[in-house]
């Protein structure tokens, strides 16, 4: 059973775009590519390879990505229109009703103690702030955001993914991954540079394929 | 199709791209300059890396001296009382409101080109989002002061809000002066979320140029971003909604701010128009603020090639358009106040024309009707000189405005006895100079500290950003590209071909 929820909390997590490292400690291969083209082929060349932990770092989101990468629809619409759009209604009709008709009715002119026509301003602005939050911190929850420590981050070279860099990563808790097929496949399908990304700290600019220790097959996660 | 370059996208769309609009042929480049994605970053992450220059701090001093005279106001106002201000029967709501309604309306240019735009994918819009969102918050800040202050006693200022207190009482929700501060204060968190979310990815990129401190500093603000698509898939699901929700909200604003005025019985006030003639209202001073700024600040920071006459003329021409619109409203309301019969709607607009404020609305005539009708002129409408002094005179004009309908429709109430001439007291004048100083010295931090252009969204833009841009001439697909070995050192991969325009992309046919 903890296997069970383990593996479910890292395919969460997966689609977070965070890995797994494999048992090595090797969090995976980064690949540069030349330009948002090169890259949008790459991720279906990998995508067809049956890769399905790997992702692509832009510095702009890049038009038809997510269906090269075989990614469904963001799921965010529907968070934002149920744990926002409803609930910051609801609670404007509530706040207003409740405070004004139950809470401590005050009679002012005649006017009925709760009214919706007069409630209507505060009821929008409120379903539209909720939703405005839900929708921010709904982005962030999806994205696995704020993420301060990141095993990219220890490539110099990834620097570039927010100037002006196109780099696939895939990661070495992927089924089909394997270190040395992986980044032989990495150079086939025209990546201008392949890195080893270790998860301690360490990136080995790929060394020739023959000084590397094989690495241990990575546990297929259920 | 031949590729052209001065026209984005031309063949290069795709059906999934259905978002974006087909371009006409004669678009100009969104992007001047053919700047590589590189040269972008550079171009405008340096502002925010270099040196201060010594002018940024004669303009920071100019400015926070301003800040330094409203604190000083709103301490002597706090001190003594609203009674310092001019505010007096008949004319209770003097310069204060006059002042919330302009700031509140000049922020609302920020959002239109940030959310309406986006929503129209108007795509010139990535130049100027991000310094025009900017100028929203600083502007809906500066209109907070007026109201939080106006109550006279600012220490209990959060009766306003529903918080529980020990006189067990709520607020008032059936006022519109409550309404106004929910839709302010929703508009202003909005709009902030709206521009934090914009500027992760830049954030991170300046995270990724920075060493040390600074580092770290903008590595919390960046939040992690990788640019990463399994991210970029979420973020722009969320600022769609975003964009989504603040296109209402910026409607609903000053609609609400409007309220304030048109749900009371005063004459000249309560008239149905105001909603939609406040918005038109908002949107025309808002983009000549924005104007005023984006003039002087593309010329210090040489972005002329992000934020091209293009740009300004296309801003030129919602100025215009905004513009007749107001003035369209001024017409109809004097119609309506003939059409209607009734003697005080009749009297308060005569009274407004031709009694003791003729010169106030005669200057709110000139500025906000005549003066914008010189852009129809396409020689006006790029000149930087001309756009710059309407800018000015159009901001001028919509203060006047403000004034015009707050101070005119009291001062002659329906009791003759009382009617009176209201003069702002020095104190009201100091506050709003004041007012100018805090919205300045915020621009002026932006300017030094923040990306002023959203940084990746320009780079978006870019015909090469299109993954089908390099389809036609021997794509990036480096499999067929086999100049580029994989396992080089990595001090010779460090330049690889990420220049990809036209002349430079790897071509194998």
């Amino acid at each position: 059973m903890p296997n069970l929820l383990t593996s479910l909390f890292r395919e969460i997590k997966a689609t977070m775009g965070i890995f797994e490292p494999g048992g090595d400690q090797t969090y995976g291969l980064l690949a540069e590519f030349s330009d948002p083209g090169a890259l949008y082929h790459a991720a279906q060349d990998v995508r067809q390879a049956g890769y399905k932990r790997f992702d692509t770092h832009s510095p702009f989101p890049i038009h038809g990505m997510d269906r090269a990468m075989g990614l469904g629809q963001s799921k965010l619409g529907i968070i934002v229109f149920f744990g926002g759009t409803v609930v910051g209604c609801a609670l404007g009709i509530w706040m207003q009703w409740w405070t004004s008709a139950v809470d401590y009715p005050i009679n002012i002119s005649g006017k009925p103690f709760y009214s919706v026509w007069p409630a209507m301003p505060i009821i929008f602005e409120l379903t539209i702030l909720f939703s405005a939050l839900v929708a921010v911190a709904g982005m962030l929850a999806l994205n696995g955001l704020p993420r301060p420590y990141n095993p990219l981050f220890y490539s110099e070279r990834f620097r570039k993914a927010t100037d002006d860099g196109f780099f696939l990563h895939i990661a070495a808790s992927d089924p089909e991954f394997d270190l040395d097929a992986t980044r032989d496949f990495l150079g086939e399908i025209g990546a201008l540079h392949v890195e080893v990304l270790e998860d301690q700290g360490t990136t080995t600019s790929a060394a020739p394929p023959a000084a590397e220790t094989p690495p241990e097959p990575t546990p297929s996660v259920a | 199709m031949e590729k052209d370059s001065n026209t984005p996208h031309a063949d290069v769309l795709h059906e999934e791209d259905g978002w974006h609009r087909q371009p006409y042929d004669n678009d100009p480049p969104l992007v001047k300059g053919n700047l590589s994605f590189h040269e972008i970053t550079d171009l405008v992450a340096y502002h925010t890396e270099k040196k201060t220059p010594i002018t940024w701090f004669l303009a920071f001093g100019v400015a926070s001296t301003g800040l330094m005279i409203l604190f000083l106001m709103l301490a002597y106002q706090v001190y003594n009382g609203v009674g310092v201000w001019g505010n007096n029967v008949p004319v209770g709501w003097g310069w204060p409101i006059v002042n919330f309604v302009f700031w509140v309306g000049i922020g609302h240019a920020g959002t239109l080109i940030s959310a309406i735009l986006f929503l129209f994918r108007q795509r010139w819009r990535t130049s100027i989002n991000r310094a025009a969102e900017a100028m929203t918050l600083f502007a809906v800040m500066c209109a907070l002061i007026f109201p939080t202050f106006h109550v006279g006693r600012v220490w209990v200022v959060y009766w306003m809000l529903p918080i529980p207190n020990q006189m067990e009482m709520w607020p008032q929700f059936k006022s519109p002066l409550l309404w106004d501060v929910f839709a302010v204060s929703s508009y202003f968190i909005v709009s902030l979320l709206f521009w934090y979310v914009g500027l992760i990815p830049d954030l991170a990129t300046l995270r990724d140029r920075a060493k040390g401190l600074r580092a770290k500093v903008l590595a919390f603000f960046a939040l992690g971003w990788t640019g990463a698509n399994r991210h970029w898939r979420n973020y722009e699901k969320s600022y769609l909604i975003l964009a989504g929700l603040a296109t209402p909200l910026v409607l609903s604003v000053h609609s609400v701010v409007s309220f304030d005025f048109a749900i009371s019985i005063i004459p000249g006030w309560h008239t149905t128009i105001f909603p939609p003639y406040f918005v038109a209202g908002a949107i025309f001073s808002g983009f000549a603020m924005v104007l005023t700024l984006l003039v002087v600040a593309r010329k210090i920071y040489g972005l002329e090639d992000l934020i091209t006459l293009d740009h300004l003329e296309k801003m030129n021409i919602i100025i215009l358009v905004t513009g007749s619109m107001v003035g369209f409203a001024y017409i109809t309301e004097f119609f309506m106040a003939w059409y209607s019969q009734v003697e005080y709607e009749q009297y308060a607009f005569i009274n407004r024309a031709f009694g003791p404020y003729a010169w106030a609305y005669w200057i709110m005539m000139t500025c906000n009707l005549i003066s914008p009708q010189l852009f129809w002129f396409k020689k006006l409408r790029r000149s930087i000189p001309v756009m710059f002094a309407l800018s000015i005179v159009v901001n001028i004009g919509m203060w006047f405005e403000r004034f015009v309908i707050t101070v005119t429709s009291l001062h002659r109430d329906f009791l003759p006895s009382s009617w009176d001439y209201f003069s702002p007291t020095w104190v009201d004048v100091l506050t709003f100079v004041g007012s100018f100083g805090l919205f300045f010295t915020l621009f002026l931090l932006f300017l030094r500290f923040v990306p002023m252009v959203a940084i990746a969204e320009v780079k978006g833009v870019k015909p090469e950003a299109d993954p089908h841009f390099y389809d036609h001439e021997g794509d990036g697909h480096a499999a067929e590209a086999p100049q580029i070995a994989i396992q080089q050192p990595a001090s010779e991969a460090q330049d690889g071909p990420d220049d990809v325009d036209d002349s430079t992309a790897p071509t194998t046919d």
